[in-house]
C-alpha cells in the first residue's frame, strides 16, 4: 500500500493520438469536401474563424443494435406508466427525402470543429486561376512600406501611443499601484516598418444573378456559397480583387452585396441586360489592359426566347474582354436525372459562343455540385481534375 | 497538493485498508497514485495505462478531456485490475473525495481478486500491454503508421466479438492433448507391437493437429477464428489479432460485471466511510459525494444506483427472510453478509439481475420498459416486473452486442467468409453492419457474407470488396 506523486509531465500518449484523431478528421473532411462546401454553417459564417461541421464516415464502425428498433430499459420517479411519453426523437430537418436517407441523419454523425482558413487551403489545393494574364506588370509594381514591428526605439513621429499607455499602465500595475500616468521612456513603443515591394495584380469579379420569378431561395444559395468560394480564392491569388454586384430580371442593376443576397425575386427574365451593363463597367472602370476580369453569371437558364439571341452575343463580347468567363445554370433541388430542354440558356451558349475556350458552363442540380462545379471553374487546365 | 497532505493520506490509505479487511474485504494490495487530470483521462480513455496507439483512443481522450475542460463531468478514479492493483486520484481532489475514492477502489480491488469472471485474468496486464505497444510501434516503423493503423480499424471493428470462454478452449485442448498420450503410454502385453508404426504416427498425428486445427464450427470467437484462419493476413497481423484479442479477455469480465462491480464498490465506499472519524462538514461533503454516485437519473439506469440497491436488497432479504423464505428455502436468517460475498464472487450481472432483482426492488426503483412508437415518441411501453428484468437480462446479454459467429470459412466452397447473426429480436444498425462487414472483408480478404433478420425476414448481407449486395 502505498501513495505515490510521480512527475508524469512526459507523459503525452493522449495528446499524440489526439493528434492522429485530427489527422482523420482532416482526411475525412477532404473525402467529404463536395458536401462541406456548400455547408450552411460555413457559407453563413460571417467571418468566424472556425465552424461545426457534420462529417461523415468518422464512426468506428461496429456491429450493434439498431437503437430506434431496440427496447431499453429507464428508470423513472416513482410515478411512470405504460404510455408515457418520456422523449421525443428530433429530426433534423424534414427535407430527409427517402427511407435509404433517413438512415444518414441523426447521431451518427461526427461534429467536427473545421478552421475556414484551412478548409480553404484544402480546398484551393487543387485550383489554380485560368487564364492569369500579366496585366501591365512593371506599370502597376509599386513600393509599399508596411508597419510590420513594434520597437523600443524610433521616430517619435511613429510613436505608438496605445501600446505605450497599455506598457505605461502594466509597468505601474508591476509597481503595485495599477494607473495611467508618470510616462517614462521605458514604456514608449514605436512602430517600424519595412518597404515590401509588389507587383501589383487586380482581378475584378463580376458577380451576375438572376433574380426572376424562378429563382428560389435554393437557388440563391447555391449562387451565394459558390460566389463564397471564389471570393475566398481570387484573393489568394490576387492582391486586390473587387466585386461587382449585378442583379438582373428584365432589367440589370447595380446592387450591394446585401442586396445581391437577399433580394427578393419577381419578374422575367432577359439576359442580356445583365451582360450590358457588365460591359458598360468593365469600360468605365476596369480597363482589360490592367485587371483581370472575371464575369460570373446564376441563373435558371429560363430566359426569354426573343433575348437569347441578343445574350449569345454579348456573352460572345464580355468573352473576349476577360480572363474567363462563367456560367452556372442551377435546376431545381435534387433534380439531377432531370435533363433541360434545349431552351435553356446552357444549351444555347453550348451550341451557340464563339469563344468557348474561356467560356465554362456547368449546371448545379444539388449542393454537392457546388465543389465540382468550383473545380471545373478554376481547375488545372489541361490536366484532368478527378471528379 | 504539498507533502503534509500527502502524509495525511497515506494514513488514511492504513486506515481505510483497516476498516475494509475489518468489514471482510480481501483486495489486493494496492498504491495510489496522484496524478494531473491530463493523466488521469488518458488512462480513463485507454482503460490501462501505456497500450498501443490508436485514433480512437485520442478521439476519446480529447472528448473526455473537453467535458472535463468545461466542468460538464469529472472522474475522480480510475482502478486497475493487476496484483498490486493501482489507483488513481486526481490531483484537484479534495481529502474526503480522496478518502471516498480510495475507499470505492478497495471496493472494485476486492471484486477484481474474488469474482469468478476474473479467476483468469492477467494480472499483469499493464506489462502485457506495454509489450504491445512496443510491437505494435514496431510494425508501424516497419510497415507504415497508416497500414498498421487501417488494420486496427478493422481489427477494432469486430474487437468485442470474442468468446468469454476462450480460456476453456485453450485449456480443454491442452488436457484433450494429455489425455490422448496417456492412453498412448498405457502399455499391454503387446503394445510394443504398435511401437513399430510409432515414429510414422507422431509424424503425422500432432503436426495435422497444430498445423490445421479442426475447425470447430460454429465459431463465437471471430477475433480467433480471423486470425487462425484469414487466407490472406500476413503474420504481424495475425499478431496484432492476437494482441488485440488478449487485451478484450482481459476486458470482458469488466464489461460482464459492470453493475455488480459499481454497486460493491459503492456499497462498500459507504459503509467504509462510516466507521471512518469524520466531522460535521466532511460528513456533509461526503453525504453529497455518495448521492451524486448513487442516485437514480432519470429516464436513464445508473449501473451504481442499480447495483448498490440490490446488494442492499438481498442482504436485508437474507438477514430477516419472510416465514414463507424460512419455511420454504431454509433461510435461516442473519446470513446477509455471507450472502451477498457470495454472490459478488459468483454472479456476473446477467445472472446478477435474474436472479435478485424482484419485483419489489423493480417497482421501488420505478423501472420501465421503452421504445420508440412511430418513429418519433420514446414511450414507456412495459412495466410489468419480469418483462422489465427480461428486457434488462437480454439487453445485457453478450455485453449489449450481437451475438456473431461463423458457420462457414469456405462458403461457395470458394473460401468465402459465412457468418450468421443469431437472432433474438432486435435489429442491427444496418447502416453499421454494412461498414463493419466491409472491416470484416479487411481481415478475410474474400469475400464475406453475413445473415440476419431485417423486418422479420432472413437476409443475408453480401460485401465482396467492390460492392455490397444484400438478398
Amino acid at each position: 500500500m502505498s501513495i505515490q506523486r510521480n512527475d508524469w509531465s512526459l507523459q503525452r500518449k493522449g495528446i499524440i493520438d489526439q493528434e492522429r484523431h485530427k489527422d482523420r478528421v482532416k482526411e475525412a473532411i477532404r473525402k467529404n469536401l463536395g458536401s462541406i462546401v456548400s455547408n450552411e454553417a460555413i457559407i453563413l459564417s460571417d467571418g468566424k474563424r472556425t465552424v461545426k461541421v457534420p462529417i461523415k464516415a468518422l464512426d468506428e464502425y461496429k456491429f450493434r443494435f439498431n437503437y430506434e428498433k431496440s427496447k431499453h430499459v429507464g428508470q423513472g420517479d416513482g410515478k411512470t406508466r405504460v404510455g408515457d411519453v418520456i422523449a421525443r426523437e428530433s429530426r433534423p430537418g424534414s427535407g430527409q427525402g427517402s427511407g435509404q436517407a433517413g438512415q444518414d441523419v441523426g447521431a451518427d454523425y461526427y461534429e467536427a470543429e473545421v478552421n475556414i482558413d484551412e478548409l480553404a487551403a484544402l480546398i484551393f489545393e487543387d485550383l489554380q486561376l485560368p487564364y492569369l494574364e500579366e496585366k501591365a506588370k512593371k506599370a502597376v509594381q509599386s513600393r509599399k512600406t508596411q508597419f510590420n514591428e513594434i520597437r523600443r526605439t524610433g521616430v517619435i513621429a511613429n510613436l505608438d501611443k496605445r501600446r505605450m499607455i497599455l506598457e505605461n499602465i502594466r509597468r505601474n500595475a508591476r509597481e503595485g499601484n495599477p494607473r495611467f500616468g508618470d510616462i517614462k521612456k521605458e514604456d514608449l513603443r514605436f512602430k517600424t516598418w519595412e518597404e515590401v515591394m509588389r507587383y501589383e495584380s487586380n482581378a475584378v469579379v463580376i458577380a451576375m444573378i438572376d433574380v426572376s420569378g424562378s429563382m428560389g431561395e435554393f437557388k440563391k444559395y447555391i449562387a451565394r456559397s459558390f460566389y463564397f468560394w471564389m471570393v475566398r480564392f481570387l484573393r489568394t491569388k490576387y492582391d486586390n480583387v473587387e466585386i461587382v454586384f449585378i442583379s438582373h430580371h428584365t432589367e440589370a442593376k447595380e446592387v450591394t452585396e446585401e442586396q445581391f443576397f437577399t433580394q427578393g425575386e419577381s419578374g422575367g427574365t432577359v439576359v442580356s441586360s445583365a451582360y450590358q451593363l457588365a460591359l458598360d463597367i468593365i469600360k468605365q472602370r476596369y480597363r482589360p489592359s490592367d485587371w483581370n476580369i472575371y464575369p460570373f453569371h446564376f441563373s435558371d437558364g429560363d430566359n426569354y426566347y426573343s433575348d437569347n439571341e441578343e445574350a449569345v452575343r454579348l456573352a460572345d463580347e464580355l468573352i473576349a474582354t476577360c480572363n474567363l468567363f462563367g456560367y452556372g445554370e442551377i435546376g431545381e433541388e435534387g433534380s439531377s436525372s432531370y435533363r433541360r430542354s434545349s431552351g435553356a440558356l446552357l444549351s444555347i451558349f453550348s451550341d451557340r459562343l464563339q469563344h468557348k475556350d474561356r467560356f465554362v458552363g456547368v449546371r448545379i442540380d444539388d449542393k454537392e455540385d457546388v465543389y465540382p462545379a468550383l473545380k471545373q471553374f478554376f481547375g488545372r487546365r489541361g490536366v484532368e481534375t478527378p471528379a | 497538493m504539498e507533502d503534509k497532505e500527502i502524509k495525511e493520506l497515506e494514513q488514511a490509505v492504513e486506515q481505510i485498508w483497516d476498516v475494509a479487511r475489518r468489514f471482510g474485504l480481501d483486495p489486493y494490495p494496492t498504491n495510489f497514485e496522484i496524478v494531473p487530470a491530463t493523466v488521469m483521462y488518458e488512462v480513463g480513455s485507454y482503460a490501462l495505462p501505456g497500450r498501443y496507439s490508436h485514433w480512437t483512443f485520442g478521439k476519446t481522450y480529447h472528448r473526455m478531456k473537453t467535458m472535463y475542460d468545461f466542468g460538464l463531468s469529472k472522474i475522480y478514479e480510475v482502478v486497475i485490475n493487476t496484483n498490486p492493483a493501482y489507483g488513481f486520484l486526481l490531483e484537484t481532489n479534495s481529502p474526503i473525495q480522496n478518502k471516498m475514492v480510495i475507499a470505492h477502489v478497495l471496493g472494485h480491488v476486492d471484486f477484481f481478486k474474488n469474482n469468478s469472471y476474473f479467476s483468469k485474468t492477467n494480472r499483469r496486464m499493464v506489462e502485457s500491454v506495454s509489450t504491445h505497444a512496443q510491437r505494435i510501434m514496431e510494425y508501424e516503423f516497419k510497415h507504415g503508421r497508416k497500414t498498421v493503423e487501417r488494420f486496427l480499424d478493422a481489427v477494432l471493428a469486430i474487437e468485442e466479438h470474442i468468446d468469454p470462454y476462450f480460456f476453456i478452449k485453450r485449456e480443454v485442448s491442452v488436457a484433450e492433448e494429455k489425455r490422448r498420450a496417456e492412453h498412448q503410454a498405457k502399455d499391454g502385453p503387446y503394445d510394443d507391437l504398435w511401437l513399430l508404426d510409432r515414429a510414422a504416427r507422431e509424424a503425422k498425428s500432432p503436426k495435422s493437429d497444430d498445423e490445421k486445427p479442426r475447425e470447430r464450427l460454429p465459431e463465437k470467437d471471430l477475433l480467433y477464428y480471423m486470425m487462425k484462419n484469414s487466407p490472406s493476413l500476413t503474420g504481424w497481423q495475425r499478431d496484432v489479432i492476437a494482441m488485440v484479442h488478449e487485451e478484450m479477455e482481459y476486458f470482458v469480465p469488466q464489461m460482464q460485471t459492470k453493475i455488480m462491480n459499481e454497486g460493491w464498490a459503492s456499497i462498500w465506499h459507504a459503509r467504509i466511510m462510516r466507521e471512518l472519524d469524520l466531522n460535521d462538514n466532511e460528513h456533509i461533503e461526503f453525504a453529497n459525494l455518495h448521492s451524486g454516485v448513487v442516485s437514480p437519473q432519470k429516464g436513464q439506469l445508473n449501473p451504481y444506483y442499480l447495483g448498490y440497491k440490490i446488494y442492499e436488497d438481498i442482504e436485508r432479504r437474507w438477514n430477516e427472510p419472510t416465514q414463507e423464505e424460512r419455511e420454504k428455502f431454509g433461510r435461516a436468517g442473519d446470513e446477509g453478509r455471507e450472502k451477498i460475498f457470495e454472490v459478488r464472487e459468483l454472479d456476473n450481472d446477467v445472472s446478477f439481475l435474474r436472479n435478485y432483482l424482484t419485483e419489489e426492488l423493480c417497482e421501488e426503483l420505478d423501472l420501465f420498459v421503452f421504445e420508440l412508437v412511430e418513429e418519433e415518441e420514446w414511450t414507456i411501453t412495459e412495466k410489468r416486473w419480469e418483462k422489465v428484468r427480461d428486457q434488462l437480462v437480454s439487453n445485457m446479454t453478450n455485453f449489449g452486442f450481437p451475438y456473431l459467429q461463423v458457420e462457414d470459412g469456405d462458403y461457395n466452397g470458394n473460401r468465402e467468409l459465412y457468418m450468421k447473426h443469431r437472432f433474438e429480436g432486435t435489429e442491427l444498425d444496418m447502416r453499421y453492419a454494412r461498414k463493419a462487414l466491409e472491416h470484416v472483408h479487411t481481415l478475410w480478404g474474400r469475400p464475406v457474407h453475413l445473415e440476419t433478420v431485417i423486418d422479420e425476414e432472413s437476409t443475408v448481407l453480401h460485401f465482396n470488396g467492390d460492392e455490397h449486395g444484400e438478398d
